[in-house]
């Protein structure tokens, strides 16, 4: 299912620094990454690693300082903001570690969010909705507001919304780190059914091993600079 | 639809929150009708004037009178249609406070120049024929629980005495805009009486009302009435009736100027507590936008949101407010009929209101819109959690 030939993400020389009180931050220096379409990637690191940057960059929310950052074959770093939201749209779906869903709109109307840019007929975004509902099993559950639902069920939700427009990469950030243990496992399955079984491209943050351990590659992260395996062994020891 | 369902249950999201905006907007919009009826109240006067009628006084000033002999080489003047002659009288009816005002006329020139007051054929007739007779105005009746035949006792102030009339007509204004309060007697009566009581005070006319035909020639037939009397011992100052109306608000423009302004305070000052609940919302819902920026959804969607959130609050307690001020005019104006005979909303009035509540929201949406339709994704998701 994995096509290793077709990069996904091609990432060359990627640096991304803040200006703050006239100082430059570096955040992100001198990345190179590829990943693979249909490849599962847990980004890992400590906190302030810039691992969460370097998910935004790849998402299209955030724009490098330098560097090439190419998406299924397209430069998104020389996006305008507006081409860059319509690219989003299309190709991107999000997992955030806090839901991220619209307090006023039920589970049904949140999944059907994305599809509203599309123009897609009544009909066959409800089509679209149910399919996806179904397969984070929630389709029971559709006329729920999220202040109605448990963690895990919010994730789910998240996790339909993310592959309603079936976009071309899933980006998934701490999507368990506000989960209890059986709602993480929950959501790891789906997440690994969603690869597995549809052959999305998903990179996803975390700081948890097991979910981690879910991913079919791990890439590690440490002050903002990418690290081999035996770096990143170095790093976890001294730790 | 999907925009509009947003709007709507953003709008309603803290619904005691809500409802304090909206019942401080029907408060302001109900406020800002009441003050702009109580400015157009003054103004009745000017409103109901008429562009062919014409005032001649005293051109030192009101309280001085004419001679009567002024009225036949007024009618002789080029360009006069109609004269008739009128005096204040200012009387008190059993108390001071029963105020409404009284006027001594020369009936049949004066209700050809005044058609707005309507008065039945058979009433008139009777009148005419009654030197001690009177017409009154429908509210007047109203207010005194006056009917035909009933004696109407005035203590004179500026001409001493008692005096007595009996309701010989009651007149109905052709519009809501005139004045139904008012009290007729014959001139003649007054001057009869006078003769007698205070001769020297007898053959005195308060001002001259001057019909013209063409409206055109309202300047010119006012300058040559004027010259007419000039180097006289009584000189004689013509204007229109509109001129003549807006001389006396201007005695009290301060406080007409001070309701209008105080009228507009309230606006604004709503306003600020609308822009305060629109930056409170729209701060809470940064990461909301920030989401649904990262969905793809542009800023102008983020920045509709907002507005549309405003506009729904401010025109719904706008709405509330502009049903809220007629019966609330209507209340006080019975209650104030006295000081305002005529006391109604104009349209102009509405239109004021539905253009203040607009303001209200577009006003208050621009700055939290802006933010919003700004706000760096990065940094509306990491204000999460």
């Amino acid at each position: 299912m994995n096509d290793s030939a077709v990069p996904m993400v091609l990432i060359e020389g990627l640096t991304k620094s803040y200006r703050r009180g006239g100082q430059i931050v570096p955040v992100l220096t001198g990345i190179n990454l590829t990943v693979a379409a249909g490849e599962f990637v847990a980004l890992m690191g400590p906190s302030g690693s810039g691992k969460s940057t370097l998910l935004n960059l790849i998402a299209g929310i955030d724009k490098p300082t330098g560097g090439t950052l190419i998406v299924d074959g397209l430069d998104i770093a020389t996006l305008s903001e507006s081409e860059l939201a319509d690219w989003r749209a299309r190709n991107v779906g999000f997992i955030f570690q806090f839901y991220n869903l619209l307090p006023v709109l039920s589970a049904y109307e949140n999944v059907e969010l994305p599809l509203m840019l599309t123009g897609l007929s009544g009909k066959a975004r409800r089509e679209h909705v149910l399919t996806a509902l179904q397969m984070v099993d929630l389709t029971e559950r559709m006329s729920h507001y999220p202040s109605e639902l448990s963690g895990g069920q919010q994730q789910r939700v998240a996790i339909a919304r993310a592959i309603i427009t079936d976009p071309t990469i899933i980006v998934a950030d701490e999507p368990t780190g506000d989960l209890d243990r059986v709602s993480a496992a929950e959501v790891l399955g789906l997440m690994d059914r969603l690869n597995r079984e549809l052959g999305k491209t998903i990179i996803m943050v975390t700081h948890d091993q097991r979910a981690a351990s879910q991913a079919r590659r791990l890439v590690h992260l440490d002050k903002g600079v990418l690290l081999d395996n035996e770096m990143a062994e170095a790093v976890k020891r001294d730790s | 639809m999907y925009l509009l369902k947003l709007i709507v249950r953003n709008a309603f999201r803290h619904r005691l929150r809500t409802a304090l905006t909206v019942l401080g907007i029907v408060i302001a919009v109900l406020a800002f009708g009441l003050l702009q009826t109580v400015v157009g109240a003054w103004y009745v006067g000017v409103e109901a004037s008429s562009s062919t009628r014409l005032v001649t006084r005293n051109a030192i000033s009101l309280v001085f009178p004419l001679p009567l002999t002024y009225e036949q080489r007024i009618r002789q003047v080029e360009g006069v249609r109609i004269v008739s002659r009128t005096n204040w009288f200012g009387g008190v009816y059993i108390d001071k406070r029963n105020f409404f005002p009284q006027f001594a006329i020369d009936a049949e020139p004066y209700f050809q120049l005044y058609p707005e007051f309507r008065v039945p054929p058979e009433q008139l007739k009777a009148f005419l024929v009654d030197r001690k007779g009177c017409v009154v105005g429908r509210k007047l009746a109203q207010i005194y629980g006056w009917k035909l035949g009933d004696a109407i006792p005035l203590r004179g102030t500026i001409f001493p005495g008692n005096w007595e009339f009996v309701v010989r007509a009651i007149y109905e204004g052709a519009d809501a805009k005139t004045d139904e309060s008012q009290f007729f007697f014959h001139w003649m009566f007054l001057n009869e009486t006078l003769k007698q009581s205070a001769p020297r005070r007898a053959n005195q006319v308060g001002i001259y009302l001057i019909g013209i035909a063409n409206a055109e020639a309202a300047a010119e037939t006012s300058r040559r009435i004027d010259a007419m009397f000039r180097n006289s011992l009584a000189e004689t100052l013509t204007e229109t009736e509109k001129a003549f109306q807006l001389g006396f608000i201007s005695m009290t423009e301060a406080i007409v100027v001070a309701i209008r302004i105080v009228s507009f305070v309230i606006i604004v000052i709503i306003m600020a507590v609308m822009a305060n609940t629109m930056a409170m919302s729209a701060r809470e819902r940064l990461p909301e936008y920030a989401t649904l920026k990262a969905l793809g959804f542009g800023p102008q969607f983020v920045r509709v949101l907002v507005f549309g959130e405003s506009l729904l609050i401010a025109g719904l307690g706008g709405a509330l407010g502009i049903v809220a001020t007629l019966p609330v005019v209507n209340m006080f104006g019975s209650v104030m009929a006295k000081l305002f005979p005529v006391f109604h909303v104009s349209t102009g009035t509405l239109a004021l209101q539905v253009a203040a509540a607009l303001v209200i929201g577009i006003t208050a949406a621009i700055v939290p819109g802006a933010r919003a339709a700004r706000i760096q994704i990065v940094e509306g998701l990491r204000a999460i959690g």
